[in-house]
């Protein structure tokens, strides 16, 4: 048979995976060698969406760049305002009040929630558990509720403010995320239900992508990725920012590296990032939500409606910008891909000289070829569902 | 003579318009509303005739309408008359499959025999498996003929599929074929007058196998990889478009129902209702005269079968929408290193029990 073989004229098959390709959402073109099934190279393509967000950044302000930043990771949005803010209060050198620093980790961990259900059930539908699928979207449209009381916006937040934030935490957010919180509970069950224990859902995704370790660490992995390598980085633990050092939660680690893992580690964070938030609205103090800073945060409109300094540093900072000093910082966050950080760099005047953006996805998008060289076509769904490309931030 | 043509012209009739007038288009809404019921959604809604919706009952006429006045698209390079073809070696096995299928016992009913089953075969469970693999022709041929690689892909993954599947569903059969001693499928229903004479207790494992086999077969999640939408975009269906698009789809569904059919037939006691025979059925009935008693007793055949059916075609549906999709490799595993030794074990172990008894 394997002497036939060798004589039979065959060739590869060179196939374009996207950009249009159902699976490869976020826009991203796989250039596949193929011998029947199995894949014999892959080539990712990156740049569908590429928008310039960096380029754009240096001709606004520093407080537009914010709307900018909702566009990067657009399924979690609020953990990159909250990213970028800390970047830039690094830079200036100051800290946000304690209330505002638990309102942000409460709206981070949202979004993480919201990211992380998201991708659980995009896997699942790709699968062909559609229902799944739909039972998370539904966990997410509760989420977004939320997120929606909190900031008026569903997606694109525009939430967070250099030195502050833009308003208060809404009366009733407790009562009514601990509704949607128990609504939610039950829903991961269904889900753990249909998927966890799912012998099909299990071989689909059981040693399929592995990443040993050390190449994990090789190519730049963070986030979930990497703990499921077994490696349990996570920004908040080892760097804590904000108030995550008070928070009482655990960072979930698998032990394979394969996308079954990755899948475990994203439920069990779902879990701890309810946590938080429950913490956070249990511990909330009272006080203001902005520094009393005026160069660098508008006053309340009293303010600047009836004091004259408030009134001059408003017209200030709107036309000018506010003004950190000269110099750079990087700043890192743990985003719901991983290690979110911002590179900013400052000459002084009122517009960011440089924003670089560290987007977690792209190592993991550059080790795609890595993963799954050698397997079958099937196992590019899944693997690349868990390493979850967010176009926006990859591309920038 | 005439009586035997109307006999056969009413029950082609019957059947032809259950299947393509009534469970064809009534399907796609099913498939819909039951995975909007599952998931929490409303489903279709909206298609409305003067304002009233009909919880949606419109959208098979409106899904009609739409694809009849769709572009037929061939694609540059594409092999036009297999291309043409296609769809209607997939349609026509999984209409024609039903002729040998009895949804009813035999009566005396104007002085002439009825016997409710189009084709009375005497090779009835060959003659459908003989039509399920021409079938795979249809998605073989579509595959080659786009002139599409991820059609290419889908139509090799469809024929491997389907082929390996098959064998493992013939010996299925046998233990069937063993325990009723026939393959008229109008014979098989009939020995399953007695509650505990129904397949499912004699063949319990044949049942699981087949009902498994067939929804492979039939490349419906979690079989779907032919198909597979996340991989090779449509499968061999990639290319097609208005009602060939269409054709391939109720293709689909007409082997739900016709696999439902089967498993009625050979599992759950076909027309029978459970402790009753036909003949208790007409004593029952002896109030409405001979004639009317048949027709009663007809009738109730029918809706009993029927209504086994529309419970196959559920369960279908359920298993469709929980699972995800297997992959290529692990589907053809499970054929032949899973399936097919434990199928084999059954003809063995059936054997022992009739040579035993």
């Amino acid at each position: 048979m394997s002497d036939t073989a060798k004589d039979l004229h065959s060739e590869y098959m060179v196939i374009n995976m996207g950009p249009s390709h159902p699976v490869t959402h976020g826009t991203v073109k796989f250039l596949l060698t193929l011998e029947g099934e199995t894949i014999i190279d892959m080539k990712v393509d990156i740049g569908y969406l590429h928008r310039g967000f960096e380029k754009m950044c240096e001709n606004g302000t520093w407080e537009q760049v914010i709307p900018y930043t909702d566009r990067l990771n657009y399924v979690s949005p609020l953990i990159n305002n909250v990213g970028y803010a800390l970047a830039v209060e690094k830079l200036i050198g100051i800290e946000a009040p304690q209330r505002c620093q638990y309102i942000r980790v409460i709206a981070s961990e949202l979004a993480r929630i919201s990211d992380h259900y998201t991708n659980v059930a995009a896997s699942g539908l790709e699968l062909g558990a559609f229902t799944a699928f739909l039972y998370f979207v539904e966990a997410r449209e509760l989420i977004w509720d939320l997120i929606e009381m909190l900031c008026g916006a569903r997606v694109t937040a525009n939430y967070v403010r250099i030195g502050g934030l833009k308003n208060d935490l809404p009366d009733g957010f407790k009562t009514k995320s601990r509704d949607v919180f128990k609504r939610c509970r039950e829903l991961w069950a269904d889900v753990d239900k249909l998927l966890t224990k799912n012998r099909i859902f299990i071989d689909r995704v059981r040693n399929v992508g592995v990443m040993p370790p050390e190449d994990a660490i090789a190519w730049g992995f963070t986030g979930p990725c990497l703990r499921a390598c077994g490696i349990p980085y996570d920004v908040r633990k080892f760097h804590p920012y904000l108030v995550y050092d008070q928070m009482d939660f655990e960072v979930p680690v698998g032990e394979t590296g394969d996308n079954f893992d990755r899948y475990l580690v994203r439920m069990e964070e779902i879990n701890q990032s309810m946590r938080i938030v429950e913490q956070a609205l249990d511990k909330m103090p009272t006080g203001p939500v902005n520094v009393d800073m005026p160069e660098y945060r508008w006053q309340s409109k009293d303010d600047i409606s009836n004091r004259i300094e408030s009134m001059i540093f408003h017209f200030k900072t709107v036309t000018e910008g506010i003004k950190p000093p000269a110099g750079e910082i990087y700043s890192a966050v743990e985003g719901a891909n991983g290690e979110l950080g911002f590179y900013l760099v400052s000459d002084g005047s009122g517009k960011p000289y440089k924003c670089r953006v560290r987007p977690p996805c792209f190592p993991l998008t550059a080790a795609m070829p890595k993963m799954v060289r050698g397997s079958f076509i099937a196992d590019i769904i899944p693997t690349f569902d868990m390493i979850n490309m967010i176009g926006g931030e990859c591309d920038r | 003579m005439v009586a035997d043509l109307i006999e056969s012209i009413v029950k082609i009739l019957f059947i032809f318009g259950v299947n393509i007038g009534f469970f064809s288009p009534i399907l796609g809404w099913v498939e819909r509303k039951q995975s909007a019921l599952m998931q929490d959604r409303v489903g279709a809604n909206r298609a409305d005739i003067f304002g009233y919706t009909l919880i949606g009952l419109f959208h098979p006429i409106a899904d009609a309408i739409k694809v009849l006045t769709k572009e037929d698209f061939i694609p540059d390079g594409a092999d036009r008359l297999i291309h043409t073809l296609a769809p209607f070696i997939s349609l026509t096995p999984a209409i024609v499959a039903f002729a040998v299928i009895p949804f009813g016992g035999q009566y005396e009913l104007f002085g002439h025999r009825v016997n409710l089953i189009i084709a009375d075969l005497d090779v009835g469970l060959l003659f459908v498996f003989a039509f399920a693999s021409l079938a795979s022709f249809g998605a073989v041929l579509a595959g080659w003929s786009s002139n599409n690689n991820w059609s290419f892909l889908g139509g090799l993954r469809a024929s491997a599929q389907m082929l390996s599947y098959e064998v493992v569903m013939g010996l299925n059969i046998i233990g069937v074929i063993m325990v009723y001693g026939t393959l008229r499928l109008s014979e098989i229903g009939a020995m399953q007058v007695n509650f505990f004479d129904w397949g499912i207790f004699l063949q319990p494992v044949g049942f699981v196998l087949f009902f498994t086999c067939a929804i492979a077969e039939n490349k419906r999640a979690p079989f779907d990889v032919a198909e597979a939408e996340s991989e090779l975009v449509a499968g061999y269906f990639t290319e097609y478009s208005g009602l060939k698009f269409v054709m391939f789809w109720m293709g689909e569904f007409l082997e739900i129902v016709t696999i439902g059919g089967l498993v009625t037939t050979m599992f759950f006691g076909a027309w029978h209702l459970p402790f009753v025979s036909d003949q208790m059925l007409l004593n029952f009935f002896r109030f409405a005269g001979p004639n009317g008693a048949a027709i009663l007793a007809i009738l109730v055949n029918i809706i009993t079968f029927f209504t086994k059916v529309i419970f196959f075609i559920w369960l279908q549906m359920t298993i469709r929408w929980t699972l995800p999709r297997f992959r290529y490799d692990q589907v053809m595993r499970l054929g032949w290193k899973m399936f097919l030794p434990i199928a084999l074990i059954n003809i063995f172990i059936t054997g022992l029990v009739i040579l035993v008894k």
